[in-house]
């Protein structure tokens, strides 16, 4: 049997390699000024799918809710392997939380309709909250598996998977369809495939054509401009590179739960903290010194 | 998530300035082939391909530093097992590697689209060997064999061709070159392996091979005798046979360093093969071209560990305190650190200029073999320049496999000197680098015989009108011209040099080649750095440190050259004393 997987994906400004103007003076992620990259557990969830289409057949589709800059993140997926890739983008998404976030996409996941799995990377390291993947299991009525380490059995219509319980594992069997969380320990994500990227670099989604014109063009008329955007979306269809992109209508989107009306989170408060001691500590070579390192690393509940 | 190509300051420099376009536009034909099978991923213009490769570097980069790297420790440390049956198992780290360079499609790198093949030349192919060279020295060598699939491609028939080279691209299947036996290694004319024909008319080989890299793949491009009347090279022939039942593992070879390649003896016992091409021209026409190729991939994989070493001197040396320094404070150490890093940049600047070289006369063969111009001008003006750029080859090419690995055995060894006591332990990789490093003087050719051939090069012209080619160019800032009429200097020694030579006669040639060659380099890596000292500031202290470095070595070698002095030959048995007894 084969199978058909939907892979969430989230473009991500790179917080492992924070630079001093990170934070905005009001304690939120100062997006410009960090490089954008695909979420790195979204990777291995990426993974997961296309390995479960290897063994099985079946197809993988990714699908990304965000600016229009977030195409980068869908053309990745389609360098790796990808079927099909969707775009999710609404001005009136703007600042949704993870309930609204959860809805949007759920929504857009049973536009695409037919599928057995949904596979989201455990969390994106922007908010590390780990919850939009569990919101949408819950909103599409279908069974979870969070902490994905792999696959134990498939066939038919059961999996049967090991998951991290965090000091162990479990074994879970369970039905299809369902939604999987993954983590960057489950697998190695692959690397974009040279002849895909030769390819697919030139995938485009329609929003990005009009800008793509707009640089080409700047002297040309409003009529050139268009001529030529027909032009190239012609293109693009003709050699299957048009990247699809919904807004919240064609998903049928009730607007209330969208955005911020659907975003019931509030931000108590955010503390900016600088870290000002010295890089390291010496400790003697001795049974005392190890000793109180590991009374300090309790005393520091960084251990037990 | 290190990658390996967006982390080398240098060799993203030389993407920028080695004028990729010109090469693009030889390789891709003057993008005229950009339909026909797989052409939704040929490039569209010079731009467009350059852009390909950069991408590819990228993905080459980003496998290096986060998948092959973390492997390479375990792998040096438990190698590859050989079965009773007679086949290898290799290690799940290297089959692991193999399989990750695979999806990345990254095992037709140089072949043709049509094939499934990147077609990418061979200036990005050697950046690429760097980058694996870096991140695991062994992994280079199963990396580095796609010359096999470009041979099949330049002289199999079709029918071979289309069988194998998909195969090939997918990552299915891994070669070997089954070259070297135990009494025909540097002098391969002396190949004993038998081939026949048997009453069907199979072609069947019937022998034993020795120190063969990967010679446990599927695909083993054999050089075997098929006219058992003539004994040198042009009794020679190119056969493919594959792994199989008929051809087994007899040895697993323990080495030094490389573990994760396997290095195997075969022995073939009547196995079946296909001949590539025309009978006879095995070795004096396929096995050299391939050797050719094979050597700038020596030279790539030099330069990627002595990338490695360097990487690891560089960062001890400044965290490393001692007398309350760092040690790179110390006057030795500084210098110890700066000589490797401008050796390596020099032994770049070469390795990728002959590697331009490469691809400009690749495809004007490959033109001249498979689309010959109709226009008599345009044919006469193809071999003209093909001639030229084979005389290049045959003096650049040896040259920068001679120069690059012997650069990365000194600075392996000069980084495991700056680790000190922690560099001579397992804890740090440059004693892995350091054993890894040793090799590359070694295969591909000992550096004796690359400076055998390159000597040849610089006392027949070849030197003398590449160097006029850079001479020519000017510089309008002061120091940089001041720096050039030095190497202007040196030139006229070396030519001097030459004369002497050439008029005591081959054999003195010989004994003095490498003080010849190594002068020859040292003019021509000095124009290459005056040429980068145009872009930015830290070149132009390169280029300047290289240059009034290498004047005083020039100076001195070309003395010993016109000193006349034999004595290695003519008192050999009184200076090298008896022969020791064997126990």
């Amino acid at each position: 049997m084969s199978y058909d997987s939907i892979v969430c994906v989230k473009q991500v400004p790179d917080t492992a390699n924070v630079t001093g103007d990170a934070m905005k003076d009001d304690g939120t992620v100062n997006r410009a000024a960090l490089p954008a990259i695909f979420n790195p557990e979204d990777l291995n969830a990426l993974e997961a799918a296309l390995a479960v289409r290897e063994q099985h057949g079946g197809t993988v589709t990714a699908i990304t809710m965000g600016p229009l800059g977030a195409c980068e993140v869908l053309r990745a997926c389609l360098y790796r392997g990808a079927d099909r890739a969707v775009l999710l983008t609404d001005r009136r998404a703007a600042g949704s939380d993870t309930l609204a976030t959860s809805y949007i996409l759920s929504q857009a996941i049973k536009k695409i309709g037919k599928y057995d799995f949904v596979f989201c990377g455990r969390q994106a390291i922007d908010g590390d909250t780990a919850q939009v993947g569990p919101q949408m299991a819950e909103k599409l009525g279908i069974a979870q598996v969070t902490y994905f380490e792999r696959f134990v059995d498939l066939s038919g219509r059961t999996a049967r998977i090991r998951r991290n319980v965090g000091n162990g594992w479990e074994v879970l069997e369970v039905r299809t369809p369902m939604l999987i969380t993954v983590l960057d320990t489950a697998n190695e994500a692959r690397p974009a495939a040279a002849r895909r990227v030769m390819r697919y670099k030139r995938a485009r989604a329609a929003d990005e054509v009009i800008k793509d014109v707009a640089t080409a063009m700047p002297d040309a008329s409003d009529a050139e401009k268009e001529a030529e955007q027909a032009r190239r979306l012609e293109a693009l269809k003709i050699n299957a590179l048009l990247l699809e992109k919904w807004d919240l209508d064609d998903i049928d989107a009730d607007l209330m739960w969208c955005g911020v009306s659907g975003s019931p989170t509030k931000v108590h408060r955010i503390q900016s903290i600088v870290l000002t001691k010295e890089g390291y500590t010496e400790i003697p070579p001795t049974e005392d010194g190890v000793k109180q390192l590991v009374h300090e690393l309790i005393v520091d509940h960084t251990l037990g | 998530m290190p990658n390996f190509f967006e982390d080398n300051e240098d060799l993203l420099f030389l993407f920028d300035h080695l004028e990729l376009a010109d090469v693009a536009a030889v390789q891709e034909d003057d993008f005229m082939r950009n339909t026909g099978p797989n052409g939704e991923y040929a490039p569209l213009d010079a731009e467009d391909a350059i852009d390909n490769y950069r991408r590819v570097l990228s993905i080459v980069g980003d496998v290096a530093g986060n998948h092959i790297a973390p492997r390479a420790e375990q792998i040096d440390a438990e190698g590859n097992t050989l079965n009773a049956d007679g086949t290898v198992t290799l290690h799940p780290g290297v089959q692991a590697n193999l399989d990750v360079l695979a999806k990345a499609d990254l095992m037709g790198f140089t072949l043709p689209r049509e094939y499934g093949g990147l077609n990418c030349p061979c200036v990005v192919y050697t950046m690429a060997t760097e980058m694996v060279s870096r991140a695991d020295t062994s992994l280079m060598n199963l990396f580095g064999l796609q010359g096999i699939a470009e041979t099949i491609y330049a002289f199999a028939s079709d029918e071979i061709k289309a069988e194998y080279l998909p195969r090939f691209a997918r990552g299915e299947v891994t070669g070997a070159m089954v070259l070297t036996e135990p009494d025909a290694g540097s002098d391969l004319q002396a190949v004993g392996l038998r081939a026949w024909q048997d009453d069907d008319g199979q072609w069947r080989l019937t022998g034993v091979k020795r120190f063969i890299t990967n010679g446990c793949g599927e695909i083993l491009l054999t050089l075997a005798r098929s006219e058992p009347d003539i004994k040198d090279g042009r009794g020679l022939s190119l056969f493919l046979a594959e792994r199989g039942p008929r051809v087994r593992v007899r040895h697993l070879e323990e080495k030094l360093g490389i573990h994760g390649s396997p290095t195997c003896e075969l022995v073939y016992d009547d196995t079946p093969a296909k001949l590539i091409g025309e009978r006879q021209r095995g070795l004096v026409t396929y096995v050299m071209s391939l050797m050719n190729g094979a050597r700038v991939g020596i030279a790539g994989q030099s330069l990627g560990v002595a990338e490695a070493a360097y990487r690891v001197a560089r960062q001890y040396a400044y965290t490393r305190k001692q007398f309350g320094v760092s040690i790179e404070r110390l006057p030795a150490v500084a210098e110890m650190v700066t000589d490797m890093k401008i050796a390596i940049e020099a032994a770049r600047a070469l390795t990728y200029e002959t590697c331009r070289i490469c691809d400009f006369e690749n495809n004007n063969l490959r033109v001249l073999e498979f689309n010959k111009p109709n226009d008599k001008d345009e044919l006469n003006r193809r071999r003209g320049n093909g001639r030229t750029w084979k005389r290049l080859n045959s003096m650049l090419t040896p040259m920068s496999k001679y120069y690059a690995s012997e650069m990365c055995i000194r600075v392996a060894n000069e980084a495991l000197q700056v680790l000190g006591g922690s560099g001579y332990m397992k804890d740090y990789p440059v004693e892995r680098y350091a054993r890894d490093a040793r090799i590359t003087t070694i295969y591909e050719g000992t550096s004796q015989l690359q400076v055998v051939a390159a000597v040849r090069g610089v006392c027949s012209g070849a030197f003398e009108k590449h160097v006029d080619t850079y001479e020519q160019r000017e510089y309008t800032d002061k120091a940089l011209n001041e720096l050039k009429q030095k190497l202007v200097e040196a030139r006229l020694l070396v030519l001097e040099a030459i004369a002497f030579v050439k008029a005591r006669g081959t054999e003195y040639m010989d004994l003095h080649g490498r003080r010849l060659v190594d002068s020859a380099i040292a003019v021509l890596v000095g124009h290459l750095f005056l040429r980068q000292a145009t872009a930015n500031e830290r070149k132009r202290l390169v280029a300047q440190r290289f240059i009034e470095q290498h004047l005083p070595t020039i100076r001195r070698d070309i003395e010993i050259v016109r000193s006349g002095d034999q004595m290695a030959i003519d008192h050999y048995k009184t200076l090298a004393g008896p022969v020791p007894s064997a126990s």
